[in-house]
């Protein structure tokens, strides 16, 4: 079976339209959409265009690096993979639990990193959308505009993202690509003078974050036919849970909910995902389809990321966010909340949270002193899953005797919502582009129903695809640099002496 | 009192156009270019976006500085880079990736069919029968991921992974105050 409007019944004939590249996101991806002559949407895809590698590459790596290494996937949550490395390596290490206080730290890193990404989305990508209108004018539609226009609201936004690097900063060295974990704890306290830096402008931020759960709330109360109806559909939805049922970003029990709310998954281990979940490759992205095996690839797809936590979990446990978490649930009547917008407002709430995490945590005196580094008895695999901005995160490892990697599996956030994506897009070409003359407006329709999914298009390209090949590379003075076919076997072979033109 | 007019109209200096773009990266680049915080609101009096993952602008137009993050892995990323080249006066490399690859080029001392068998063909948690994506809507890999020197004339190269903030800010600043760039101690590394 096939999804509605992925693939057209008869493509022959149709009018491409492609918005390339998507543009206020994280990555490199492109939407292309087929029209028959009367503008009836005949197929809607998203693709995402590029493939690293980095599953493979990593494998014949000593384990120690792989932590500092897998960062480099994505430069706006470098944390959430560093983390997610770090735990599963702590398993092949045996090193686990980690002491409190390298829990506490990496903690404290983790809500930083959650909080600038979340800042980072909402003001510097999202914003423009929703403060200026769906199809206002391009030129305006971007952070500039919004600092223009917004003063007030863009330098919030600009400060909290910048008090999140901060954090991140003090725990790793550095705010992008920084060394705080290794494999079985931390390598370093916090200083007094790091701490109270920070302390000085927590509750500032603590209010900021709450000024900005007002904004997105606001949003949805002013326009609730728009927002509750734009790119909505029902599905599953899936995140880590802390053992009591409380939100927790950085550890946890896997939890899912069925479209009406019932939980039918919970409790279950993170190590044992592979029993859960499957990925399908489809022709057309590189991007792959997780969904759940008891359920099927029809109906076992899912959500992840701030929607799904917010409803997933039985509390928040901080105050002000769970407050908000309340007036959240209370927002859909007794049914779950699926409106793809309500993504902003969920995620306001997660920086909320993290900001009370944060201030908590720097109270904490076990972060400045105490043990950093467990050891233990060494099982050779591990898995380690982790609730990153944009939804349930997992690095998987086998790693040999001789310290090198042997074997290296991530299904990263925004592949586990590309299905999720591809339904948002369809749902708006059908509410809003369906037999119309398309315009650029229009067609920002589609990207806002993208971008409520905060989608990090580079973490996601790490797979490789096969295709007719034929390319090659020339230097600034026309010397061949590269040229490589693919042989009608499938085998690719380089062929320096016969250079034809890349496409112009 | 009367305030006078200036003799000669006043000289309003023309803001910079910037284009920025992210090939073969992972957007850590631009991260810390963002990084300057606050300083942005002084920047966007001096300087303007054109195509950049922060604009809706699709396409570039005639730019004064292009910032490349990231290195060449597909086909797009060289049509692109080339675009770009055409567009803007001054084009710099931003970073390990586009100065010399960076982590994606990992890949190179590996066989291109080999790492595709690998990753469709025997890895854990598939579906039966998936097989490997080969639409033509997507971009035609490279056999080796290539720094951006080696296909068009760059100017400048910012080294780190990424350069850190005040890197942007100096080398900014340096361009349109019209001197000559110079990071200096501190703020050239290559971590
Ligand atoms: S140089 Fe580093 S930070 Fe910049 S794109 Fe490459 S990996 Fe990311």
């Amino acid at each position: 079976m096939s999804f509605d409007l992925e693939t057209a019944a008869a493509p022959a004939g149709l009018r491409r339209v492609a918005i390339d590249p998507v543009s206020r996101v994280e990555g490199h991806g492109k939407v292309t959409i087929l029209l028959d002559a009367q503008n009836r949407v005949q197929q809607v895809r998203l693709h995402i265009v590029e493939f690293r590698g980095f599953e493979k590459f990593i494998e014949g790596r000593p384990y120690w690096e792989v932590p500092v290494m897998v960062q480099r996937l994505c430069g706006i949550c470098p944390v959430s993979h560093h983390l997610a490395a770090a735990k599963a390596m702590d398993r092949v290490l045996g090193a686990h639990p980690v002491t409190p206080t390298a829990e506490k730290l990496r903690r404290l890193m983790h809500y930083g990193q959650v909080m600038q990404s979340h800042a980072l989305h909402f003001f510097h990508l999202s914003s423009p959308d929703l403060l200026f209108g769906f199809d206002s004018d391009v030129n305006l539609r971007n952070i500039v505009g919004v600092i223009r226009a917004h003063p007030d609201i863009a330098k919030k936004g600009v400060m909290l993202r910048k008090f999140g690097q901060e954090v991140i900063r003090v725990t790793a060295g550095k705010r992008v690509h920084g060394t705080g974990a290794v494999p079985g704890g931390m390598n370093k306290h916090l200083s007094i003078a790091d701490r109270d830096l920070l302390l000085r402008d927590a509750d500032q931020m603590v209010e900021w974050a709450g000024d900005a759960v007002t904004i997105a709330k606001q949003l949805h109360a002013q326009n609730p036919a728009l927002y509750d109806s734009f790119g909505s559909f029902r599905s599953n939805m899936l995140s880590l849970v802390r053992a009591d049922g409380a939100m927790d970003l950085y550890d946890g029990v896997i939890r899912a909910r069925d479209a009406s709310g019932k939980i039918f998954l919970d409790g279950a281990s993170d190590q044992s995902y592979l029993d859960l979940m499957e990925e399908e490759v489809r022709p057309w992205t590189y991007m792959k389809f997780p969904h759940l095996k008891s359920l099927g690839r029809d109906v076992g797809w899912y959500r992840v990321g701030p929607l799904a936590r917010v409803q997933n979990c039985d509390f928040i446990p901080s105050p002000l966010a769970e407050a908000e978490r309340r007036e959240f649930i209370a927002w859909g009547r007794g049914e779950p909340v699926h409106a793809t917008l309500a993504y902003h407002w969920a995620r306001m709430i997660e920086v909320l949270h993290s900001m009370e995490v944060i201030r908590d945590l720097l109270a904490d005196p076990e972060l400045l002193d105490g043990d950093l580094m467990t050891t233990g008895e060494r099982t050779g695999t591990g898995v380690g899953i982790i609730e990153a901005p944009r939804g349930t995160l997992i690095h998987d490892y086998r790693v040999g005797d001789d310290d090198l990697v042997t074997m290296c599996n991530l299904i990263v956030s925004t592949t586990h919502n590309n299905q999720a994506m591809n339904e948002a897009v369809r749902s708006v070409a059908r509410q809003f582009l369906d037999g119309r003359e398309l315009t650029e407006g229009l067609l920002n329709h589609i990207e806002i129903a993208i971008r409520a999914y905060d989608p990090c298009l580079s973490c996601a390209t790490h797979a490789l695809g096969r295709m007719p090949l034929d390319v090659v590379l020339q230097g600034p003075d026309g010397t061949l640099v590269d040229h490589v076919l693919r042989s009608p076997e499938g085998e690719l072979v380089r062929n320096l002496a016969a250079p034809v033109g890349l496409p112009a | 009192m009367t305030t006078l007019a200036p003799l000669y109209p006043t000289h309003q200096p023309r803001k910079l156009k910037v284009a920025t773009v992210s090939l073969a990266g992972c957007f850590g680049c631009h991260m810390s270019f963002l990084d300057i915080d606050e300083r942005i609101l002084e920047l966007i009096e001096h300087v303007e976006f054109d195509r950049s993952p922060l604009t809706d602008i699709k396409h570039v137009g005639h730019c004064d500085i292009g910032l490349i993050e990231g290195g060449l892995c597909n086909s797009e990323n060289v049509e692109v880079l080339r675009d770009f080249r055409k567009h803007c006066k001054t084009l710099v490399a931003v970073g390990a990736c586009a100065i010399n690859g960076g982590l994606p080029a990992q890949r190179n001392h590996l066989d291109l069919g080999e790492i595709l068998q690998d990753v469709y063909g025997s890895r854990t948690g598939m579906s039966a029968g998936s097989a490997i994506p080969n639409d033509p809507e997507l971009p035609l890999p490279l056999n080796k991921v290539h720094p951006i020197h080696e296909v068009v004339h760059v100017d400048y190269f910012l080294p780190g992974c990424p350069p850190p903030a005040d890197a942007f800010w100096r080398f900014l600043t340096d361009l349109m105050a019209g001197r000559t760039p110079h990071l200096g101690h501190g703020l050239m590394h290559y971590d």
